[in-house]
């Protein structure tokens, strides 16, 4: 059997899932003899390629070329997984949704106008800079999501107890504490 | 008062006349999930989380006010009950904002932790993002609207424990919220003991000791056991 092609993309989040993910220490010597990592932001590859039999999906989808991103991932993959609160939940980076339609002007206009020290201006480099949507929505309000890793970050554990579950070919259901927020 | 005998999840229970569904249950060591139930004030039924099926009624009916009867036949486990809780709980998550992660009441709270107990992964509503401020006027508490499920314990406490009545429901459907005194901030309230029963019963992050940050908000019930047992039993055991 061909070796199981993983992949872990990072989204509109804080990059702590893949700190997290790190933290497997030696469990990921143990996966790397039994996956092939073919995309992710700790490997060098530019482009997600096709064929990926599972992704990890950390992050809520922001701006437009998250949102890009993900539909390319959803075509090309077989099993996607909400990698997190920010990908399940919207969490911490849906917060300016509270500041209802518009919000995206009004959150660039605090962070680099409102309390910038030097040089204030809003940062809109064309086709650098991708636009904020109107709205951060969490992954399976855009694609379907075939299973879902909460926790902010999900402890390493818990990664490992979903990951065992995919080398295994178990369903990708966590139960109990397993799918606490936060 | 007589005894009543009903069967709960196939147990034979007997309990008072007068008692409720929650209260045979709970003597029987059958645990009923609930959220706006709190020992030692009455229930009102609200959060639908304690609902359970009676062989012969159509309608789900809250156990926490719904009076035992001779041969009722009770579920408090099923398909479809669980389907109702979970999708209760989803709508709560989805009505404000709950962001666990940056929460006082992170691992210490009974929301989040009925939402895993009740493998919610994930809530299939879209989320309403309303915009609800918090009050932070009062010296030695905050109330924060957006973690607020609306139970209305702190209501019951201040009314009826600690007798205040400073805290009130104002508003209609979602748009209901938790008032101090008239409308007016916390922390200008005429009728306000600081007693902070409130804060002990909320079940959410939504009341907290002022100073408290992420996680850090742990709820000591036991004062209001010990009042409630002094009132209702006179026993002054510290």
């Amino acid at each position: 059997m061909d070796r199981l092609k993983l992949a872990t993309v990072w989204l509109g989040g804080c990059s702590g899932c893949h700190m997290s993910f790190l933290d497997l220490d030696e469990f990921l010597i143990d996966l790397a003899g039994k996956v092939d990592v073919v995309y992710s932001p700790v490997i060098d590859v530019k482009e997600y390629p096709d064929g990926v039999d599972v992704c990890l999906v950390e992050g809520a989808v922001c701006n437009r070329d998250n949102l890009e991103q993900l539909h390319k991932v959803r075509r090309r993959t077989r099993v996607l997984i909400s990698f997190g609160d920010c990908a399940v939940t919207g969490n911490v980076s849906a917060i300016r949704n509270q500041l209802g339609p518009g919000n995206s002007e009004n959150v660039l206009q605090c962070a680099y106008i409102d309390n910038a020290q030097n040089g204030p201006r809003l940062p809109r480099a064309e086709g650098i800079v991708p636009e904020l949507l109107e709205r951060v929505r969490p992954l399976h309000e855009i694609v379907h999501v075939d299973a879902y890793l909460p926790g902010c970050p999900p402890s390493s554990e818990r990664i490992r107890a979903l990951l065992e579950r995919v080398l295994a070919g178990l369903p990708l259901k966590l139960e109990g504490e397993q799918l606490k927020f936060g | 008062m007589a005894a009543k005998t009903l069967t709960i999840d196939g147990k034979e229970v007997s309990a008072q006349e007068g008692a409720t569904i929650l209260d045979a249950a709970s003597d029987a060591g059958i645990k009923i999930p609930t959220l706006c139930h709190l020992e030692g004030v009455y229930d009102i039924g609200s959060c639908r989380l304690c609902l359970v099926e009676v062989t012969g009624v159509a309608k789900l009916l809250p156990s926490c006010t719904t009076h035992v009867s001779e041969g009722m036949d009770v579920h408090t486990d099923s398909e479809r009950l669980r389907k109702y809780r979970r999708m209760t709980l989803e709508l709560l998550f989805a009505e404000r904002n709950h962001v666990c992660s940056v929460c006082v009441s992170n691992n210490n709270c009974e929301l989040q932790a009925l939402a895993w107990q009740h493998g919610m992964d994930h809530v299939r509503y879209d989320y309403c993002f309303p915009k609800w401020g918090m009050d932070a006027t009062h010296p030695l508490f905050g109330m924060d609207h957006n973690r607020c499920i609306l139970c209305t314990r702190c209501v019951r406490v201040c009314w009826h424990i600690e007798g205040a009545g400073t805290k009130n429901v104002a508003g209609r459907g979602a748009k209901s919220t938790i008032i101090d005194d008239l409308h007016q901030p916390w922390g200008e309230s005429d009728t306000c003991t600081s007693c902070g029963k409130c804060v002990i019963a909320c079940p959410t992050g939504a009341l907290f000791s002022r100073g408290s940050t992420v996680g850090e908000m742990v709820r000591d019930r036991s004062t209001l056991e010990f009042i409630v047992n002094a009132r209702e039993k006179k026993q002054w055991i510290v």
